[in-house]
C-alpha cells in the first residue's frame, strides 16, 4: 500500500473550501473548524490561504488564534468597505477621540471656572492652572472650540497616532 | 524588457503592460511599498481587489493596503487591529474621564448656586 497521510475525521473549514485532503497536521484546522467556512472564505479571499499559512507559520503556536481573529477582523472590514479597510476604522476612532479631547478640554475650563480660581472668565488665559490643564490637551486643539480648524488634518496621520 | 516596469512588474519579473493595473499605484522608485504589499495580501488578490473598485478610488485603496500591509509585518499577530483596540481603550478611558469631569462641573455649579442664593437672604 502506498503511503499516505491518514484521512483526517473531518475536514477544517480551510480544506473543505481548498477541496484538499485535511491532515492531522492541518496548520488551519486548529483555527478554523468545520462550521467556521464563511470565516475561512473571506480571510481567504482577502489575504489568500498561502499567506495566511505563512503568517501562522511565523507566529508562536500560543499567539495563533489571536493572529487568525485579527486577520479575520481585517478580512471583514476589508470586505464591507473595499477602499479604506480597517483604515476607516482608526480614521474614525481617532475623529473621535480629537472630540472627546475637545469636550473635556471645555469640561475642565468650565471645572476651572466655577472653582473660583479667576472670577472672570476672560482671565482664565493667562492662569497658570489653566495652563496646567491645557499642557494636557494641544493648544491647537482648542481652537476647535470655534469650529475653525478641520479635524480632517488630523486623519490618516497613521505614521504618528497622537494617542500611543 | 521595458525599463519603465512599475514596481510590481520588476518584482514580478514580468513585462509591464500599458494597461498594468499595478502602474498608476507602484512607481518604480518605491520598490518596498509593492513588495510589503505582496508579502501579506499577494499580487493576485490585489489585483482583483483594484479590478472591483472605480478608478478614482484605486489610489486611496492601494494606500490603505498598503499601510495595513505594513502594520501585519510590524505586528503579524494583530496588525492594524492592535491601533483599533488600543484607540478603543483610550476612547473609554477618555469617555470615563470626561464623565466625571461633567458630574464635577455639575457639582460646582450647584454649590455656585447656592451661595448666590444664600447670599440675596442676607
Amino acid at each position: 500500500m502506498r503511503g499516505h497521510e491518514p484521512r483526517s475525521s473531518s475536514s477544517c473549514a480551510a480544506c473543505k473550501l481548498l477541496k484538499r485532503r485535511c491532515t492531522p497536521t492541518c496548520i488551519f484546522a486548529p483555527y478554523f473548524r468545520s462550521s467556521d467556512l464563511i470565516t475561512f472564505a473571506k480571510v481567504h479571499k482577502v489575504f489568500g490561504a498561502s499567506n495566511v499559512s505563512k503568517l501562522l507559520g511565523e507566529v508562536p503556536e500560543e499567539q495563533r488564534q489571536e493572529t487568525v481573529n485579527s486577520l479575520a477582523y481585517e478580512a471583514e472590514v476589508r470586505l464591507k468597505d473595499p477602499v479604506y479597510g480597517c483604515i476607516g476604522a482608526i480614521a474614525s476612532l481617532q475623529k473621535k477621540m480629537l472630540e472627546l479631547q475637545h469636550d473635556l478640554a471645555v469640561a475642565r475650563t468650565r471645572l476651572l471656572a466655577h472653582s473660583g480660581v479667576s472670577n472672570h472668565v476672560s482671565q482664565l488665559d493667562n492662569s497658570p492652572e489653566l495652563a496646567a490643564f491645557l499642557d494636557l490637551v494641544p493648544y491647537s486643539d482648542l481652537m476647535l472650540l470655534d469650529g475653525s480648524t478641520s479635524l480632517d488634518a488630523y486623519l490618516y496621520d497613521l505614521g504618528q497616532p497622537p494617542f500611543v | 524588457m521595458n525599463p519603465k516596469r512599475c514596481a510590481a512588474c520588476k518584482y514580478l519579473r514580468r513585462r509591464c503592460p500599458k494597461d498594468c493595473i499595478f502602474a498608476p499605484y507602484f512607481p518604480p522608485n518605491d520598490p518596498a511599498k509593492f513588495a510589503c504589499i505582496h508579502r501579506i495580501y499577494g499580487a493576485g488578490n490585489v489585483s482583483k481587489m483594484l479590478q472591483q473598485l472605480p478608478d478614482q478610488t484605486r489610489a486611496e485603496a492601494v494606500e490603505s493596503l498598503c499601510f495595513e500591509a505594513k502594520c501585519r509585518v510590524d505586528d503579524p499577530v494583530y496588525g492594524c487591529v492592535g491601533i483599533i483596540h488600543l484607540l478603543q481603550t483610550q476612547i473609554q478611558n477618555a469617555q470615563n474621564e470626561l464623565a466625571k469631569t461633567q458630574a464635577e462641573v455639575a457639582v460646582a455649579q450647584t454649590k455656585v448656586g447656592q451661595t448666590q442664593n444664600s447670599d440675596q437672604f442676607m
